[in-house]
Parts: structure tokens; sequence; C-alpha cells
């Protein structure tokens, strides 16, 4: 591919191009951070809530730590818990959709159980498992597959429904071919374009619950840095010091959006038929 | 249709029993003893075994189990162990502020949403469209607490025009109830509006392409009636459907937008009962919401009569 080849894509698929900027800058930061900012967790009292300046980019907060700095670690476990949670959900959801489209019998029993896993509102299952547990970024990430896989298997199973009634699976069915060959070969492919979708979707889904809890303090530990934590710790200084709030929400703001760019640019070139609608 | 309101009446008892399962379940397979985590750090080993037997712990789990569903039945959500109190009646304490940020959520997002999606499907690719668009993929990358901060301090601290947090009771005037939920309900309501707008707009448009639209232009049916009634009340079904879906959503965001807004409502009854290890409220609150969530999505369902007469069941 060459660098023209490369600009008429750009120009063709601007949000893809815009969401993958992005999402590419603040991976190198978050994996370089040690190299880019200070330590995130060193305090001190003579510097506190020092306004964005040349020595502190972001400023300071209330405790005279860097924000610049604890916003570049911030973004490490965003995009830990974003990555992890959208690939482990997609791989779980794919497996009991595939299933439950499939085979007729499980049907109904996985979608009734799936149906009551979406009636709990995903926030508040993360924090029920968070608060009974050790909070660890482990523990953070499996509180959030939980409530993403069922609308993975919904997506997947859609898709699985309307591919076997197609002519070429009833070909391959009375072609005596076994059900889990047909299922791999003839019916999984239709399921990864959509997937790829909505991967991106989980992610950024999966970034805002983090956020969520850890604001709400029942995330990973209050000693790391995340940008949820940072915003909870400085609410009361909003008035005195809103940068402390600010940076942080940029930051949060600006990858989740970045996600989304993606994830909308992918669907119209993945589902033609979807982007003329939405 | 009678039959049919009963057996989808009938369809939600599974769904929650499913519900009652995994919130009874979350606790007993997590490990570690529930008693100890729910004591904390400091307990005693007689204020382990105090809470171990005043919940039953020291039971069979399916006896357990099926005490807690028994009590379920009959509203009986069991005690706070922090209060002491019923956790049906600290729910209820608490339900007014939720209630009325729920539904000034609920009634200003759904006019805003639809709004725009009509006028983005009645003008499409055109700078209106995009901008609708835009402000929705934006609205649906703003966590609700830096929509709330960010509210806060434009609207509260900089320009002085509302209150900063808090909450008046609807008993003491109609003005300060609403002036004091004008941001909780702008902040929660924000990505809601986002996600109705989106689906309103693609089903806006879906209609729009239709046949008889043409005819009614044709045979000279003014811009207005065209939209709002021949073609919005057929783009009705998917639009009322994200409308209950969205309910969700707007549930988490409900515990996040009381934390930011100081608003002493159900949600912060949980946030604060989890800093406590107060499960019995936690597992309360959850089944409650859960309850919403499903019927909010029953009555979804059975409004699609109303809005199209070809759906009999």
């Amino acid at each position: 591919m060459t660098a023209r080849d490369l600009a008429i894509f750009a120009r063709r698929n601007p949000t893809i191009v815009a969401g993958a900027a992005i999402l590419a800058f603040m991976t190198v930061i978050a994996i370089f951070a040690p190299f880019i900012a200070g330590d995130p967790r060193h305090m001190n009292p003579v510097n506190r809530l020092l306004p964005p300046s040349a020595a502190f980019w972001f400023g300071t907060d209330g405790l005279g730590r860097d924000i610049f700095a604890r916003c570049v670690y911030g973004a490490r476990i965003s995009l830990i818990v974003g990555i992890s949670v959208a690939s482990a959900s997609v791989a779980i959801g794919l497996a009991i959709g595939l299933a439950a489209g499939y085979f007729r019998r499980l049907d109904n029993a996985i979608m009734r159980l799936m149906d009551g896993f979406m009636a709990i509102p995903a926030i508040l299952l993360a924090i029920a498992m968070v608060s009974l547990n050790r909070a660890t970024v482990a523990i953070v990430i499996v509180a959030i597959i939980i409530p993403e896989v069922p609308r993975v298997v919904r997506l997947v199973r859609s898709v699985v429904l309307s591919t076997r009634e197609q002519p070429f699976i009833e070909a391959a069915i009375s072609g005596g071919g076994r059900s889990l060959k047909i299922v791999l070969r003839h019916i999984l492919p239709s399921t990864i374009p959509p997937l790829i979708v909505q991967a991106t979707y989980v992610t950024a889904s999966a970034i805002l619950i983090e956020a969520g809890l850890s604001f709400l303090g029942a995330g990973v530990p209050p000693e790391t840095p995340t940008w949820g934590n940072m915003i909870a710790s400085s609410r009361l200084l909003l008035a005195r010091a809103p940068w402390t709030i600010f940076f942080p929400g940029l930051c949060l703001a600006l990858v989740v959006l970045a996600v989304n760019l993606l994830g909308d640019g992918l669907r119209d070139r993945l589902d033609p038929r979807l982007s003329r609608r939405m | 249709m009678f039959a049919y309101i009963v057996r989808r009446i009938l369809m939600t008892v599974p769904v929650m029993t499913l519900v009652a399962i995994i919130v009874f379940m979350l606790l007993h397979l997590s490990p570690g003893d529930p008693a100890a985590i729910m004591a904390g750090d400091n307990a005693t080993i007689d204020q382990i075994a105090a809470i171990r037997a005043k919940l039953g712990f020291d039971q069979p789990l399916w006896k357990q189990f099926a005490l807690w569903c028994f009590a379920l039945i009959q509203g009986d959500l069991g005690n706070s162990l922090f209060w002491g109190d019923p956790v049906i009646v600290l729910i209820g304490q608490r339900a007014e502020p939720t209630i009325s940020l729920a539904l000034t959520t609920i009634s200003f997002a759904v006019v805003v949403a639809v709004s725009l999606g009509v006028v983005a499907a009645a003008n499409p690719g055109t700078w209106i469209d995009r901008s609708v668009m835009g402000f929705a993929v934006m609205g649906f990358s703003l966590p609700v607490f830096v929509v709330g901060y960010i509210l806060i301090f434009v609207f509260a601290i900089d320009l002085r025009w509302l209150p900063v947090q808090g909450y008046t009771r609807i008993s003491e005037g109609i003005g300060p109830w609403l002036h004091n939920l004008v941001l909780p309900s702008l902040a929660l309501g924000m990505a809601y509006v986002a996600l109705i707008a989106r689906i309103a707009r693609a089903a806006m448009l879906e209609v729009l392409s239709e046949d008889y639209i043409r005819t009614g232009k044709a045979k000279g049916v003014a811009a207005r009636p065209l939209l709002l009634r021949h073609a919005l009340k057929n783009a009705a079904v998917p639009i009322v459907t994200v409308i209950g879906i969205g309910v969700a959503l707007l549930i988490g965001g409900v515990v996040i937008t009381e934390t930011v807004f100081n608003i002493p409502g159900v949600g912060r009854l949980v946030v604060d009962a989890i800093s406590r290890r107060d499960y019995p409220i936690v597992q309360g609150v959850i089944m409650i919401f859960a309850g919403i969530y499903v019927l909010v999505n029953l009555l979804v369902d059975l409004s699609y009569t109303l809005f199209d007469p070809r759906i009999r069941y």
C-alpha cells in the first residue's frame, strides 16, 4: 500500500482514520508511560493545586501530584480494561451465540439466561462483584465481561438464525456435513463483520463502566491512577481547581470518542446496508 | 390479545427468577466467607458468627435460597446490616428523588431525541443531519460524571444560574424541585438522547423511503403532517423499543448522577451500602432496578399494538 492509497483511504473513511490515529497515539503513550511522564504517585505538598504550567502541563492535584503523569498512567488501565473485556466477551459470546443459534434445543434456555443478565444494570452487577472480592484489575475486568457477554450472544445468535436459513447451509446439511463443521466452516464467517463492529462498542462501554466503577470507589485499588478515580478524588476542588477534573475527563472522552468513531467507520465499511440507515 | 398479554406477563416470571438466582449466587459464589466480608476487616470472630447466624448463612444453600425467595415474593428484601431497618422501607424513603430524576430525564430526553431524529431524517445529508449525528456520537462518548461536572462548572459555579447540587422535595413546590433537577437530568439524559436520536433518525429514513410517503407527497399532503402523522407513527415501533432498552443505561447512570449531584436517592443508598458492605441493600436495589427494567420492557412490548394495528397477538 503506497502513501497515495493511504491518502485515498483516509479521505473515504475519515472516521476510521481519526479514531485509529487517536487510539494508536494513546496506546503508544500508555506503553511508554515511564519515558514520557514522571512518577504519578509522587506527592509534594508545596506544589498543591498548581494551574497548568510549563513544569506541570496539566497542573497538580490536591496532594501536589502531577496530573499529566497521572493521566498518562491512567491510559494504561482504561486501555487494558477496554481491550481485555472486548476480546474476552467476544470470544465467550461467540461460542455461546453459535450454540444457541444452531442447536435449537439449547436456544431457549440460553436466551432466557441472557435475558436475566441483561435485566441487571451492568454497573450495578459490576459494583456488586467488585465489592465482594478484593478489588484488582482482573476482578474489575471479569465484573465487566459478565454484563457485556449477553449483548454479544444476542448479536451472534441473530446472525446465525438468518444464516442457517440460507440454501447453502441446507446444501451442506444434505451433503452430510457434521454439525460442528457446518457451524465453524459455513456459519462462523458471516458473524465476523458484525462482531468486529460490536467489539468496538463493547470496548467503549467497558472503558465507561471501568471509569464509573473507579469514580464510585468500587474499581481498581485507589493507589493506581485511573481517570475515574482522579475525577472522584478531586470532586470537591471543582470550583477552585477545575483542571484537576477537566484533564482526566478530556482523556476519557477522547478515548471513548475514538473507539466509537472507529466502530461507526467500520460499520459503514463492513455493512453498507446498515450504514445508509444509521 | 388478552391471552397474549397474560402470556407476556408470565414470561417475566422466569426472567425475574433468574435475576433472583444471579443476585443470590453472586454473594455465595464469591471466594471467602460472605459474613466475614460484610463484617469488615476489624471484626471479631464473634461478630462474624453473629452476622452468619442473623443472615442464616449456617443453613444449607438451597434452604437459604428458598427462604430468601419466599420472603422476596412477599415483598420482604431483608434488613439492612447498618441501619437495621427493612431494605424495602429504606428504598421507599429514597424513592422520590430517584423517580423524579428518572421521569424528568425520560420526558425531556424523549422529546428532544425524537425531534432531533425527525429533523435530521427530514434533511438527510445536510449540515443539520451531520450535526445531529455528530452530537449523537459525542453524547455516547461522554461519561455521565464528566458531563455532570462540566454542567456544574458552567451553569452553577460560573454563571450561578442553577444550584450546584442537592435535591428539593416536590412538596416544597414545583419550581424549586425542578430547579434542582435541571442539571442532573441534562447530564443523565445525554447518552439517552444520543441513543434515541440515532434510532429515531434511522427509523424515519427507512419509513420516508416507502412508496406511500411518495404517494402522500404527490397528492399534496403538507410537509409537516406528512412527517409527523404519516411517517413518525410508522417509525414508532423501533423508537419505543430503544426507549425501553435504554432504561438499562438510565438506571446505571442514575447511580452515578446521584453521586455527582449529591441527590439522596436509591442510587446513593446503594453506593453507600457498598462501602459499608451492607449486602442486603445491594441485593434489594438490584432486584428492584431489574424489576423496573423488566416491567418497562413489558409495557413497551404491549404498546406496539397502539402504534401499529397490523401487530395483533
